[in-house]
């Protein structure tokens, strides 16, 4: 073992799935295909809002090679159900909110472009989608409403009867007497109006759905790219094709990417595995990327009014925040929760604001549903902020440095009880700014904007010191906030007889780097070379139990249960070894993969501990069963907290209006580290998607209600000319709760970034008296400004 | 049904397709050939990015039949038979040039035929405007763009895989 390279906790050892993904061996859902498989293609409304008058499946049924056609009448003879929330949030008079019917297939109405009507299952995907064509389906148009504002405006055409002014909930947190009294009393007060924009995730893999039934046993299994099987079995079983666990496999295989688009229980599964059921035979669907923009869930689309009172110093004294978030049209699996305690519960961010007051209206649309995607609630509360802070500067002439330093909570005041709920356990946020700021060369700055200047470019500065909340999280804080599901995770650790490892994740991998991640801290416990250890996720047939991945939450939650499962089998090796080796329990030690007699040089490896409890002739079997494998169920004592400082440096080009990043700066506490190399990777790409959305991305809608950015070729996603390299640092401080001390480091980058590259630009464009500037900063957007106010860079 | 004639690989084949069946159809369903992706309907991500005759192409913008009689090599076809990678595939790994690894046949397969219509250097620029046509979600494409750099030496036998990858 001495000569063995160091792989445990803190290596940047290269990845294990990597191999098969380089060599194109990697098993995404539809590179699966069974023996007589048959094609599902959905045929989809092209209406934003219309009654369903009649569908002629005739024609359809008769093409070649269809097998079936099925509406949501099919699905109703069968007593399918709708589509469960898996969030309920309650409003501000106590009455739950409207959570109206979401069925498999529309009955009555459609209710957005995209919304699913009927299917056609055929030999080939060609021929379905050939017979889908033929499908005779009769729409009435009724009024629409496609964004936020027309949907509570006056008089405005409903999404649902039983949803009254389109409005799903209307809740609120904190003290708002105490943030009154502060404004009453405040020196100065600075309002910010700020949307953050819509966004499509788009993992690269698009969703896949294979649903299989064996007659003779009455199992079905469902292979689809989810972020989370056991909760997609949960859902899909329980409440919409009533399957019971036992005969309902959900499998997750390599799944290309998800941001949290792949969390939710979509249609399609149901409809899949259903379908497999009625025919007898395997039934696959794979979405188009076109289908992907009208039917995976979107991301973000806020309206708010943000409002600080200040004393004369600049010091915080109440935050008071006004929200509309849009839902969508039918509520997708976790959505109330995203801008409720996914997002005002984060209000505070690393500040020490006395008293904060936030109200949020969740609105009906006629669009595609809205969940979390990448940061989920928490990337809208930083840019509110973050925006909000440098408004102030705006406004006061206070430097963005030293007002955000006066305001940190201190480094010494932890554990911090925020007045919107949460209790951080850790940080200090004075020391990843001052880092980010030396990385990003600060103080330099003047110079390169004068440098800038000179080639006819606007440089400027932007920074965003953000908190998170990850790990989400106790099951009784959630069950009590109206999550429906509890949050804990589930590991097994199979210790096999010659000491190889298989460890069973209820997490799940999707470009995360689990399988080489988890294994670094199984060998760090355990002593074992990452060679002899896997990590098994994705399976419900394989794997106890387990909520999946997202929120940042698998190494805090599920690599606390693994160290659980592992302190067990730990602990059974301890009474094996101490009968083996004629010792007290009390006095064996275990370090380095074996098991030694304190003060004495007798040992034996965790390999020989392992075969004697499989092949236990001499054991003590009186007091201890066979076998080392043991399963553990961890629920976390809290949220962790991530944070840190993003600098981001912009360019742009005076004739055109177009914002490039330069460069980039991010310094994190994500807490422990296992793998260096993939946190940075989850950082960058974070970061890549958060420049996204600051400079590029935007899902608009026309105001009927029509996806405009529907395709690769409207949407603009980041490509590789479009992006600076990412200097990421990290700065940790450790989770206080916790086994590894870990935060969570997923998401970190798409939080914290938009508020930097938008101070950014800002900044760039202060000559020109520019106070904020909404997502994306198109270069149309920068260009009107510029030719607004011509032009102060000439005359230099 | 026409048919096509071409060699995968290094190994001849005549398919029957139809004739609006695209070159990634045959690769993905008519031969097994799983490791080239779809990402789009609209020729914009270049997951399904493989070499016709040596030369990068995305593969669902070419019918089948149009590569009759053409030598196409896709990422199940780089590494040498004892299991040796490509060079481009062993960077990717070295640098962590992928995360869900969905992109990547495409990236990998892009980035080969940037780095040998290059042979006189590759700057980070062009190396940055030649993945243009390749989407990544996952890692902002900072480890990618290394990776091809780091890749460009070995390929020209300017530098040994074991010192490139230090």
């Amino acid at each position: 073992m001495n000569d063995a390279p160091f792989e445990g906790i803190g290596a940047s050892v290269r990845r294990k799935e990597d191999l098969r993904f380089i060599s194109g061996r990697g098993h995404y859902t539809d590179d699966i295909n069974r023996a007589g498989q048959l094609h599902a293609v959905i045929k989809r409304s092209d209406r934003p809002h219309a009654r369903i008058v009649s569908i002629d499946t005739a024609a359809a049924k008769a093409a070649p090679g269809v097998v079936a056609v099925y509406t949501g009448a099919d699905l109703e003879r069968d007593g399918i159900g709708g589509l469960p929330c898996g969030w309920g949030i309650h409003s501000k008079d106590g009455s739950p909110m409207k959570e109206p019917p979401h069925p498999v297939l529309a009955t009555g109405k459609v209710r957005h472009v995209g919304d699913p009507i009927a299917v056609v299952i055929a030999e080939t995907k060609q021929q379905a989608k050939d017979a889908a064509e033929l499908l005779d389906i009769n729409l009435e148009d009724v009024p629409a409403v496609a964004t936020i504002n027309d949907a509570i405006a006056p008089g405005a055409a409903l999404v649902h009867d039983d949803a009254p002014g389109n409005i799903c909930y209307d809740w609120h947190l904190g003290d708002k007497a105490a943030v009154d009294a502060a404004f009453a009393r405040a020196d100065k007060t600075v309002s910010l109006d700020l949307t953050n924009n819509r966004l499509i995730p788009n993992a690269m893999e698009p969703r896949c759905a294979l649903g299989e039934y064996d007659p003779t046993t009455g199992d079905y299994t469902l292979t689809t790219t989810s972020q989370n099987p056991h909760v997609i079995r949960l859902l899909m079983g329980a409440f919409v094709l009533h399957l019971p666990e036992h005969k309902l496999r959900v499998v997750a295989p390599d799944v290309g990417g998800g941001f949290g688009s792949k969390i939710y229980h979509y249609a399609e599964e149901a409809i899949v595995t259903w379908s497999a059921g009625k025919l007898g035979m395997p039934v696959k669907w794979t979405s188009d990327r076109s289908e992907a923009f009208m039917s995976d869930a979107h991301g973000r689309d806020h309206v708010s009014t943000a409002e600080m009172a200040l004393d004369k110093d600049g010091n915080f004294l109440a935050l008071r925040v006004k929200t509309l978030s849009n839902m969508g049209a039918y509520l997708s699996t976790f959505a109330p929760a995203v801008p409720t305690y996914l997002y005002g519960t984060l209000l505070a961010g690393v500040y020490k604001t006395p008293a904060i007051y936030v109200e949020v209206k969740a609105i009906f649309t006629n669009t595609v549903p809205v969940d979390a995607y990448r940061g989920a609630g928490r990337p809208e509360a930083a840019f509110l902020l973050e925006r909000l802070v440098d408004t102030i500067c705006h406004d006061t002439g206070h430097d963005r440095v030293e007002i955000r330093r006066r305001n940190f909570i201190p480094t010494d005041a932890f554990p911090y009880q925020t007045p919107v709920a949460l209790q951080y356990d850790s940080g200090d946020y004075f020391t990843t700014l001052r880092k980010a700021l030396e990385h990003a060369d600060y103080a330099g700055f003047e110079a390169r904007r004068k440098a800038a200047a000179a080639k006819g470019k606007l440089r400027g500065i932007g920074i965003s010191t953000y908190l998170e909340a990850c790990g989400i999280a106790p099951s009784k804080v959630v069950g009590s906030l109206g999550a429906r599901a509890g949050l804990y995770e589930v590991a097994n650790v199979r210790v096999h007889p010659t000491g190889s490892v298989s460890v069973f994740t209820g997490t799940h991998s999707h470009g995360q780097g689990h399988e080489t991640t988890f294994a670094q801290l199984v060998s760090d416990q355990l002593g074992v070379p990452i060679s002899q250890i896997d990590i098994v996720h994705g399976d419900t047939a394989k794997i106890p139990f387990g909520m999946g991945t997202y929120g940042s939450r698998s190494l805090a939650v599920g690599g606390s249960a693994m160290v659980k499962a592992m302190d067990k089998v730990i602990a059974k090796g301890k009474k094996i070894a101490a009968h083996l080796m004629e010792a007290a329990v009390e006095d064996i030690d275990f370090k380095d993969g074996k098991f030694s007699v304190a003060g004495t040089d007798k040992a034996k490896t965790l390999g020989e501990i392992a075969l004697t409890a499989y092949v236990p002739h001499n054991y003590p079997i009186e007091e201890l069963e066979p076998g080392l494998d043991e399963t553990a169920f961890y629920d976390p004592k809290n949220f962790t907290y991530p944070g840190g400082c993003h600098v981001a440096e912009v360019e742009i080009e005076a004739d055109t209006g177009v914002a490039y990043v330069v460069n980039f700066v991010a310094v994190d506490d994500v807490g422990r580290v296992v793998n260096p190399m993939i946190v940075e990777g989850q950082v960058q790409g974070g970061v890549a998607q958060g420049i996204g959305q600051a400079l590029y991305e935007n899902a608009v809608y026309d105001k009927n209600g029509q996806i405009l950015s529907g395709s690769f070729m409207d949407y603009t996603m980041p490509r590789a000319d479009n992006l600076p390299n990412i200097t990421v640092g990290t700065e940790s401080t450790l989770c206080t709760h916790n086994p590894l001390g870990a935060k969570g480091c997923g998401e970190v980058g798409a939080i914290g970034s938009p508020p930097a590259v938008i101070n950014a630009v800002i900044d760039a464009l202060k000559e020109y008296g520019v106070r904020h500037l909404d997502m994306p900063a198109s270069p149309q957007k920068i260009w009107s400004i510029l030719n607004a106010n011509r032009p102060p860079i000439a005359a230099e | 049904m026409p048919q096509v004639k071409l060699t995968v690989n290094g190994r001849s084949t005549s398919v029957d397709v139809e004739g609006r069946t695209l070159l990634v159809e045959l690769l993905r369903e008519k031969m097994g050939l799983t490791g080239t992706h779809v990402g789009c309907d609209t020729s914009q991500c270049g997951a399904c990015v493989v070499h016709v005759d040596g030369v990068s192409v995305k593969s669902c913008s070419m019918l089948a039949l149009q590569a009759d009689g053409a030598k196409v090599t896709t990422i199940e076809g780089l590494a040498k038979a004892d299991g040796t990678l490509h060079p481009m595939q062993e960077m990717f790994r070295e640098h962590h040039a992928l995360q869900c690894g969905f992109c990547t046949p495409g990236m990998v397969m892009t980035a080969i035929d940037m780095v040998n219509s290059h042979p006189d250097g590759l700057t980070e620029e062009q190396i940055r405007h030649g993945l243009e046509g390749n989407l990544c979600r996952c890692t902002g494409y900072h480890n990618i763009v290394k990776a091809i750099a780091a890749a460009w030496p070995i390929m020209h036998g300017k530098r040994q895989m074991a010192t490139a990858a230090e």
